[in-house]
């Protein structure tokens, strides 16, 4: 079969079949250049860049923080979408892979959360502000622990899947207004504390403000974290659907014996 | 639709346990607050807004796993699943209840416990208002989080994890008004966005908790 003929559509990976097939046959790449891009970048990053004027060395803790609180934020965008197909069209593999980026996720909110902290002892003199920032990723720990504690709480497959489907997009509804109503409630409480100004160095709207020799070690580890990240719900999708096969099988014996 | 809510009021009231219970513990986490944090009558009026908020809150979550459980087990449930009755409605309406028997009886309690907490005296007039405001999507949202975990044997932990984040915009808010009513700072903004978030709750949470139901009636 050509490449064409195989890739005319993308509900054909609904098939467990099907999707293990094609996953195990890119996860070697996806595995291979993924740590290729994170050893590259992180090498580059902590070795060959120079230290910040004012941050000393800890600026090289962005090559980790940077990447996984991205890759946080945008597992769960993955888990909502996956949620929604479930919901639409019914088709397991999607509420398994779901299930499967759920403690992915929640690492690399953990990730985030602790290099974040590592870096703010030094820099602001604290482990710990309820700056909006943090504090809204701190929110989302708690979404995804909820999440995977429904999961783990059902015992027939489907209806977890539907039940946490409903709960992923409420969630996001929450935790996008969460995001938004902390940063009003922040600015209500500490106006001009010294730590929102620096809070706003380490978010996303740095980016400009982030000179090119970090910068290009950074792309290289955002693009690792990424496949590395696909190549984790790939792979512990591929787990989830060979579990549930398992468990078909057994039922069978039973009902054979 | 109003038989049910007579219905849910009657079992509320005869059995005691979902009316008083709320209240009693809003009053034990308010009186815990200074054994807590120490007897200062500054630092108590600087957190009594927030500190009242919470204890509302808390006090919101207890009742929450009676709200649908009692009646999955008895059978009702089943019952009104299939009645004419669309869910959605026996939905709200179980919300409506329990807004009346706990959120209710909250907010009228909530000023005699800020005198406790030495509330300034603006902030009793914003304390009401923000809480009676602020309640219903507690009720609602605590509606959603019962249907989710319904069907399950020990869901009473399981349903704060659920709820409590969801919790967070209506908490900030409702805090906020308190807070600000209580400095006699203006208060417009954050009231106004608690009202939204009430009316979002109210008007779309209904449908995800029948849908939820549904899956867990199946």
């Amino acid at each position: 079969m050509s490449i064409a003929s195989k890739a005319n559509s993308l509900w054909e990976y609904a098939n467990p079949k099907k999707f293990l097939t094609t996953t195990e046959r890119v996860l070697p790449f996806f595995w291979v250049s993924s740590a290729a891009f994170l050893v590259v970048g992180l090498v580059w990053g902590f070795f060959f860049t120079p230290d910040d004027y004012k941050q000393g060395s800890t600026v090289k803790i962005i090559y980790l923080h940077v990447p996984s609180a991205l890759m946080a934020i945008n597992c769960w965008i993955m888990m909502l979408a996956t949620s929604l197909v479930w919901l639409v069209r019914r088709h397991h593999v999607s509420a398994l892979a779901a299930r499967a980026a759920a403690p992915v996720g929640i690492v690399m909110t953990l990730i985030a959360l602790a290099t974040g902290a590592i870096w703010g002892q030094p820099m602001w003199g604290t482990w710990w502000a309820w700056d909006p920032r943090l504090t809204s990723f701190l929110i989302l720990f708690l979404f995804y622990l909820g999440y995977v504690a429904l999961w783990e709480a059902i015992e027939d497959p489907d209806t977890a899947a539907d039940l946490t489907s409903v709960l992923c997009l409420v969630g996001s509804v929450f935790a996008f207004l969460s995001r938004y109503a902390v940063n009003f409630w922040n600015q209500g409480l500490h106006q001009g504390a010294s730590v929102m100004r620096a809070g706003a160095i380490t978010g996303t709207d740095t980016e400009e403000k982030v000179s090119n020799i970090f910068f290009y070690p950074l792309l290289l580890c955002i693009v690792g974290f990424v496949l590395l990240f696909i190549a984790l719900v790939f792979y512990r999708t591929g787990t989830e659907i060979r579990a549930r096969r398992i468990k078909a099988l057994l039922a069978r014996e039973r009902v054979n014996a | 639709m109003i038989a049910l809510l007579k219905r849910d009021l009657t079992l509320a009231f005869r059995a005691g346990g979902g009316f008083g219970l709320g209240l009693a513990f809003f009053l034990i986490v308010t009186v815990l607050v200074p054994f807590s944090v120490g007897p200062q009558s500054s630092l108590l009026s600087t957190i009594a807004p927030g500190g009242l908020w919470l204890g509302a809150l808390l006090a919101c979550l207890l009742s929450l796993d009676r709200l649908l459980a009692l009646d999955w087990e008895d059978g009702s449930l089943d019952l009104l699943a299939t009645a004419p009755l669309p869910l959605e409605s026996v939905v709200t309406i179980k919300a409506l209840a329990h807004w009346i028997t706990t959120g209710l009886p909250l907010v009228l309690a909530a000023p005699v416990l800020g005198v406790l907490l030495n509330l300034p005296v603006p902030g009793f007039f914003w304390l009401v208002v923000s809480l009676a405001i602020g309640t219903p999507a507690l009720s609602v949202l605590g509606t959603f989080g019962a249907a989710l975990t319904v069907g399950l044997k020990r869901g009473g932990l399981l349903l704060s994890l659920l709820v409590l984040p969801l919790y967070v915009p209506t908490l900030i808010f409702g805090a906020e008004v308190a807070r600000r009513g209580a400095t006699g700072m203006e208060t417009a903004t954050p009231l106004l966005m608690l009202a939204g978030i009430t009316a979002a709750t109210i008007a779309l949470l209904p449908f995800a908790s029948a849908a939820v139901l549904r899956v867990n009636l199946r």
